[in-house]
Formats: C-alpha cells, structure tokens, sequence
C-alpha cells in the first residue's frame, strides 16, 4: 500500500467510527423523547440540566451575619428602663451612684442655692402654672422683668421669652422667613430648626457641616443665580458664626453656647469677638446653661415686636411657669457674679478630652473647648439618637455633657471606664 | 352657627373699611416722610414688608392697652393687673408701679389649682428641692426621673388608656407628634376651627390636608366618602391612613364637639380618631375625665387622646394617650421627647397632686367639690347672661363663654370699661376669629364664688347697656318682632 493512502484512510475511518458513535448516542430512545410536546434533542436535555445546576446555585444566599455591638432598639430599651433618682453630677440610677454625664448642666447651676431660693419664693407667690398665654393676663411682671435681664446681658436692645426651647427656633422663623425667601442652613442644624424652615415654605439650601468654603461657594452660587436678588429676604441660619459679606442676614441659635462660651458667658460673638448687633436674630434654649426651662429670642426692637404677635409659638400657647423664669434671672445673676465658672467648665472639657483621645478607637468629633464631646461607635449611657424624621446625616455617637461641677475625680473615673468598656467592645468585633 | 343681624354686619364692614382707609392714609404720609429721612438698611431687604404689619401697626396698635396686660400676683379669682401708660400715643407701653385688684374672667383657671394650694405647693416645694427646677436634659439623655414615670403611670390611668406620654409643652405636643404619626400619603381631616397648634402640626407632616365644617358630622361623613373614593392627589392610590383630628371644648366657641356621632362615622370608614382635649381634660364630665365622659364615649373607641395641663391642673405641659405599642413608637420617633428638654419636676409633681385631688386620695373630698363648683358656675352665669340678652355662645356645662361684640370699636371700648370697673374679661378679634366676629371671652373658674359671679354679672350688664352689645331682646321686657338675620358661616 502507498504509504499517502494509508493516513487519511486510517483518519476517515476513525472519523466515521465517532459520527457513527454520535449518531448513535443522539438516536438513543430516550433523548427523543416528548415531554410536554416539545421534542427534546440530546443537546437541549443536556442544556436544560446545566441550566438548572446554575440556577440552583446562585440561588444560595452567602449568608453572614453583620456584627454590631448594640442595635439601636437595644440601647434604647436600656436607657428607657433606666431611671435616675435625682439630678447632678452624681446622680443614683437604679440604686447605684454614677457620675452624671448626661445632662446638659454646663455650668452647674442645677440644685444652686440661689435659684432654689428664688423658685421657692416664685412658687410660693405664683402657683406653677400660668393658667393663659401672654396675651390674656398670662404676662406675669417676672417674666417682663427676665426679658429685660436677658437683653441687658447680652447687650442688646429687646428680648422675647419663649415656653420652650424647642418651639423658640420653630416659630421664630415661619415669622420672618416666608414662602419665596432663601435661606441657607448648615448641614447639622437640629430638628426644631428644620421644621421651622420646612413650615416656613422658603426655598432652603444646605451647606456642609461647619464648613467655610463650602458655606462661601453656596453664597456664590445663590448670589449669581438670583436676578431678583434685591427684593428677596436672604437668611444665613446657623450654630455658629460666620461673617456675612454676602447682605445675608443672620440667625444664630446659640442652645449650647449661651454661658458656656465667651470670657463672661455671653455666647459665641464674644468668643469670636463679634459685635453683637451684626447677628439679626439669637435664640437660645434656657434648658442647658441657665438651668430652667423655655427658650428665649433677642434682637432689635422692630424683630421683637414683629414676633410678639405673629410667632405661633408666643402667641397660641401658654407663657413660661413664672418659678421658671426666676429661676432663670437668678442663674443669670450668678453667672455674672461668678465668671470662674465658665474658666473652670473650659478645663474640665480640656481635661476631658485630653483623657479620651488616648482610648483606641474612639474618635473626638469636637473641639475640645465646646463643652459637647462627641464620639463614634459605642454603647454607654446617653447615645445620641436621631428621630426618623430628622434629616441630618452626622454619625451617630455617644454624648458626654461636661459641667463646671465636675471634680477631677470625676472625669478621671469617667475616662478609666470609658476605655475598658471600649476595650471590651473592640475586641468582640475583631 | 351665629346669625349676625344684618345691620351689626354692615356696621362692621363699614368700621373695619374706614380703619383701613385712615391706615392707607396714615401709610402714604409716613412713607413720604421716610423718603426724607435716609433709611439704614444698606442693600438688605427689609425685615417686615409693607402690608405685612399693616393690621399690626394700624389697627392693633391702637388698642394695644387692652392685650397683654401685665399681672403682679398669681391668676386666682382676684388677681393685681398692673397698670401702663403709653407716651406715645399707644405704640409702647410702660409698666408702672400701681396695680388695681380686678375680678378674674380671663384666666384658664378652670379648677381654681392656679394660686398656691394647700395641698399642692408644699409638695411641689419639697420636690423642687429634691430635684431642682429643672433636669436640663432631654428624656433620652438624662431627663427620666422616677417621678416622670409616676406622671406617665397617673395620666394614663386618670384618661382611662394603657400608656401615656407627657412632654414639657401643649403646643409642642401638637407639632410633634403629627408629624410623626402621618406622613406624605396620608390624610388628615381636621375640623375648620382646629387651634394653631394642630394646623402647624399637619403642615408640618406633609401629609394632604382637608377641613370639614365645624362640628357638622354629615359633612365629615360626606368628605370622608369623597375623599376616600378619589384616593391620594393626582395618583389616585388609595391613601396609607386617615386621621380626623377634632376638639374636646373649642376655645373661641365654647362648644362641645359632636364625639359620639364622629367617632362612629369614623369607626365606619376605618379613619383613626385623634382628640385633643386642651380645656376638656379636668374640667367637664363628673370624675373630670373630659368630653368623652361627659358624652358617654368609650375611650377605647378613640385612637389618640392628647391634653395639656395648662388648663385645670395649674401647670404646664401636654400629654398623648393612646395605646402601648402607639407609645412605645412614639418615644422612639417623637421629636420633643427625643430632643427637647423634660418637664419641669416641680411642675410634674403640681400635676400629681392635683390628679389626687381632683379624685379624691389625698382625703379630702374638695376634688369634687370643685368639679360640682365648676359645672353650677358656668350653668348660672351663661343662663343669666343670655337672659340679659346677650349673644353667648357654647354648650351648657362647658366653662368657656364667648359674647358676642362684632363691631371693632365695641372690643377696646368693651373691655377698657369693665377694667375700670374692676373687671379683667379678654377680648379676641382677627387673626385668632375671623373679621367679623370679634368676642369677649369669660372663662369661669371653681374659684369663683356666688358674690364674685354676681358682681361680674351687674358690670358686663352695665358696661353692654353703654356698649350696645344686647342683640337679643332680654326676657324680662316684651319679645320684638324678628328682624331678618344674615347667616354666617
């Protein structure tokens, strides 16, 4: 045989063994079967399995459970289950004696002598309540008399009093911000501010958090786009100061501020050494510092006199406890007399966080001389929660109020078992 | 509804329309003046546009001695209004240093717990000493104390409901807890007369909004079935939940709300009832226990109780009632109970012990004793009124009295009158009543005595002769012929 012949005779027939083979493979009876009354080709039968085998495995969920030391809820049970028996910087909660860190008693005026002794008297002359709002015999003289006091403090013309801190913000600006002005907010303001502005129907634009350069772009760009600029009312609301360049008046709600900040307690202008007539508008709630309750407004006399009848919260409710607002004059009279209790809250704060910021993974989202230190992750005491209708987008954190009344002892304590407690936390998580 | 005769409604309008006219006046001279002399504004618009305080400077402003009046001594029955005078023609007023003591009918004094009581004051002074004035923190943080969880308990079981929430502020209490019981999708039907606090609460919600006509069950039932058959605006999907938001006593009408037939039109259609009973709680009913008592309502049928106790209990502060998994919610989301400073302690212990009064454990039966005071009072002194001839309105049993004065030259007259004769009424007109219908409103207490009533009763008498507020005919004379009467809705 020619040896080119024997090759591809040797091929052809192997080739013709295989297609035999397949055929025969392809002609196997059950391969033609008929299900359904489709006919089923090998091909499709093999296929159709593969499809199957695929889609039983990506419907295996990789399950794993996201560790978290503490949900919300929890910690939430746990601080309502507990009850502290009395206020101050200790406090006993449940039978034991803790440290409190959790009320905001800048100052340490809570259970003060001199403000038990002018509510006494305020109860024993007044009653509690005010049985009326300010219009229809619910103006009482001590709550003139706490007005004019405020105003005198802080240096400016007039001030208006409020029955509650959270509604002084809300109703403040729905009576001058209206439906068509611009008001620019800072990311983080609390919630009362945010329903007074969503009440107010003005056109609402945020900035970030604290942030200059994003507060001057935002000017910037509000200024270009508006024509009508001139005839439209522009306001800045914020926590803090910034300087206004732009004609943009300013709202400033100093809650946390007022009497902490400043060498005599008079807020952020005095921090910043801003003059105070620059700020249009301060509010402020009485409940932190000055240890009452309520809230307070001040500014020139044409704003005040504005809001005493078109302010919702001033003129639809009941005005403030008298006893409240004695309690208020009082603690503005110590703070005037005693200016070291301001210094001695600054080096309570500084010691504070100079304790804290040697823990491990916990970070200080504060400057240390705001007496507000707050932190990330974390289960203790007084986490910070925010309402489900609240749309500020900070973290989520713990809160530790320092007060002037404080020992070094305190906030030794404080630190020592911060960090074990932090220890314990992170190790579970790795 | 109140029929005004047609000519106190045209004297009115024609009133109102001259005020207006000197004010337009009085306006165009002061801007002319005012371009003479630079204004400071520099460039910033100005804070109060120009017809915005239009009724402020020039109607209000006129008669401003008669608001706000300033008192030197608790809000009993007698109480020291402290006397101003203005230099200005009006525009501000001092205070000065003389007093005169005047009968009380304005104050919300309805249980006569306003001054210092025997047994409440030394208890809230012992409390202030123990807690102090106030826990400077919020509920969450630091403001739970046993005694907030004591007035929880004590509230719940007063309003006969499961569990309770108390928050440091009525008008508060509002504003925040709508929002958070009803968002974008739903629906709230709230009656025309609603107080502020409530309409700032629904808007405050984003939820749609729709008002049925004052205590008119057929027409909430009307509206209900409309509303519930177009669905949600312009999407026309069904609506996620309604709520009808009404009130216990109404506080310019003095009226009752028509609660058995609402709630069952509402138990009809499925819509959550919420009450808010800010005069009612304490001062009506026969244990106190508000409208729902006094109409033989089952306060299971009602979703959410709300009240303040501004009102009968001589304090401050409001509260929701409703059921525990409502609560329990709301203590998660409430924004006051989230953010805002607790209540007072000493204010929470007044409510406790007036509570305990009021039901009689601190052993005394003067809780009913002033609730029998309460109901006789305000029976007598509305029967005597209408039978002088005045317009009064409300219910029988409810101790808020409005009298008609419509004219706006009668309200500073009316009321500058009776203060001479030792007599402090309260005066309302627009914004808090519409244009036409300004009152006098009389709140009467269980503090007030038959001789103080008595005396009330001869100068409003008086004081309507020279006023000329009398629309109707008094009984004693011969009844005139009708006149024909507007109706005004």
């Amino acid at each position: 045989m020619d040896l080119t012949s024997y090759v591809p005779t040797v091929l052809m027939n192997s080739l013709k063994n295989a297609s035999e083979l397949i055929t025969f493979a392809y002609d196997v009876p059950f391969a033609r079967a008929v299900v359904f009354g489709v006919h089923i080709g090998g091909h499709l039968f093999v296929e159709g399995l593969l499809l199957v085998v695929i889609i039983f495995l990506l419907s295996q969920k990789s399950y794993k459970p996201p560790k978290r030391p503490l949900t919300t809820k929890e910690i939430d049970e746990l601080c309502d289950e507990w009850v502290p028996d009395a206020a101050g910087p200790h406090t006993i909660i449940n039978g034991k004696e803790v440290v409190n860190f959790a009320s905001a008693n800048y100052l340490g005026l809570m259970g003060h002598e001199k403000l038990l002794e002018s509510c006494t008297s305020s109860l024993e002359k007044y009653g509690v309540g005010s049985c009326g709002p300010r219009q229809f015999y619910g103006t009482i003289d001590v709550h003139l008399d706490c007005e004019t006091r405020i105003a005198e403090f802080l240096g400016t013309p007039d001030s208006i009093l409020y029955s509650y801190g959270l509604s002084t913000m809300f109703s403040a600006i729905p009576a001058f911000c209206k439906k068509g002005d611009i008001v620019i907010v800072d990311e983080g303001v609390h919630w009362g501010i945010q329903n007074g502005l969503y009440l107010s129907r003005s056109t609402i634009v945020y900035f970030k958090h604290n942030n200059m350069e994003s507060l001057r772009s935002t000017l910037e760009k509000v200024t270009q786009d508006n024509k009508r600029a001139k005839k439209l009312r522009r306001y800045i609301v914020v926590e803090a100061v910034y300087q206004e360049k732009y004609k943009f008046r300013v709202l400033l709600d100093e809650s946390n501020s007022f009497g902490v900040l400043g060498k005599s307690g008079r807020g952020l202008t005095e921090h910043y050494h801003v003059p105070i007539d620059k700020i249009d508008i301060i509010t402020a709630a009485m409940g932190h510092a000055l240890a009452s309750e309520g809230g307070f407004c001040t500014g020139s006399h044409r704003v005040i006199d504005h809001q005493r009848l078109s302010s919702s919260g001033y003129v639809f409710s009941a005005s403030l406890p008298p006893y409240l607002a004695s309690a208020a004059i009082a603690a503005i009279d110590v703070i005037q007399e005693n200016p070291q209790l301001i210094t001695k809250l600054r080096d309570n704060s500084k010691t504070l966080s100079a304790g804290l910021s040697g823990i491990p993974g916990l970070e200080l989202a504060s400057d240390f001389m705001s007496p507000l230190v707050l932190k990330e992750h974390s289960v203790f005491v007084a986490p910070s929660k925010r309402s489900m209708v609240d749309k500020c987008n900070l973290p989520v954190g713990i809160r530790m109020y320092v007060s002037a009344a404080h020992t070094d002892s305190d906030l030794q304590k404080a630190c020592e078992s911060l960090k074990i407690v932090a220890a314990s936390i992170f190790t579970d998580q790795n | 509804m109140i029929t005004v005769p047609y000519l106190t409604a045209l004297t009115t309008y024609f009133s109102y329309g001259l005020l207006f006219a000197f004010g337009q006046l009085r306006d165009f001279f002061r801007r002319f003046i005012d371009w003479w002399k630079a204004g400071n504004l520099q460039g910033y618009a100005p804070i109060c546009l120009g017809l915005e305080d239009f009724y402020i400077r020039r109607l209000y402003l006129r008669i401003q001695d008669c608001f706000g009046r300033p008192i030197s001594s608790p809000p009993d029955a007698w109480f020291d209004v402290v006397e101003r005078i203005s230099y200005d023609n009006n525009k501000t007023l001092k205070r000065t240093t003389k007093t005169s003591r005047c009968l009380n009918l304005g104050s919300y004094n309805y249980l006569g717990f306003a001054a210092a009581d025997e047994y409440c004051t030394p208890r809230v002074i012992e409390c202030l000493k123990k807690y102090s004035a106030s826990t400077c923190s919020t509920r969450v943080e630091g403001g739970t104390t046993a005694l907030h969880c004591e007035l929880e308990d004590v509230v719940a079981n007063f309003v006969r409901k499961p569990a309770a929430l108390v928050t440091g502020m009525g008008y508060v209490t509002n504003s925040a807890i709508l929002p958070v019981l009803i968002a974008k999708g739903g629906l709230i039907i709230s009656d025309s007369l609603n107080h502020n606090s409530i309409v700032n609460g629904a808007r405050g919600s984003g939820a749609t909004i729709r008002v049925f006509q004052h205590n008119t069950p057929s027409h909430l039932e009307k509206v209900l079935r409309e509303l519930i058959a177009d669905g949600q605006p312009r999407t026309h999907r069904p609506w996620k939940k309604i709520i009808v938001v009404v009130e216990g006593i109404y506080s310019m009408e003095g009226e009752l709300c028509e609660l058995p037939e609402i709630v069952s039109i509402c138990k009809k259609y499925k819509a959550y009832v919420y009450l808010d009973e800010a005069h009612s709680i304490g001062a009506i009913g026969k244990t106190g226990r508000g409208v729902c008592e006094l109409l033989g309502v089952d306060t299971a049928d009602v979703d959410v109780m709300m009240g303040t106790f501004t009102k009968s209990f001589g304090s401050c502060g409001g509260y929701i009632a409703g059921s525990k998994e409502l609560i329990q919610y709301l203590k998660y989301t409430c924004p006051a109970h989230i953010y805002a400073t607790s209540i007072s302690p000493p204010s929470a212990e007044q409510i406790l012990s007036a509570i305990k009064v009021i039901l009689g454990e601190d052993g005394s039966n003067r809780g009913a004793q002033k609730l029998a005071q309460i109901r006789e009072n305000s029976n007598y002194f509305r029967s005597e009124l209408q039978k002088m001839g005045f317009e009064v309105l409300g219910d029988n049993d409810s101790p808020v009295m409005p009298i008609m004065l419509y004219n706006p030259a009668k309200i500073p007259a009316f009321s500058r009158e009776c203060l001479k004769q030792k007599v402090a009424v309260v005066t309302v007109a627009f914004p808090a009543t519409p244009l036409l219908l300004a009152r006098a409103r009389i709140c009467i207490s269980a503090a007030h005595s038959r001789e103080d009533m008595v005396k009330a009763l001869t100068v409003i008498s008086n004081v309507g002769d020279l006023v000329g507020i009398k629309y109707f005919p008094a009984e004693s004379k011969m009844p005139q012929v009708e006149e024909a009467r507007a109706k005004v809705e």
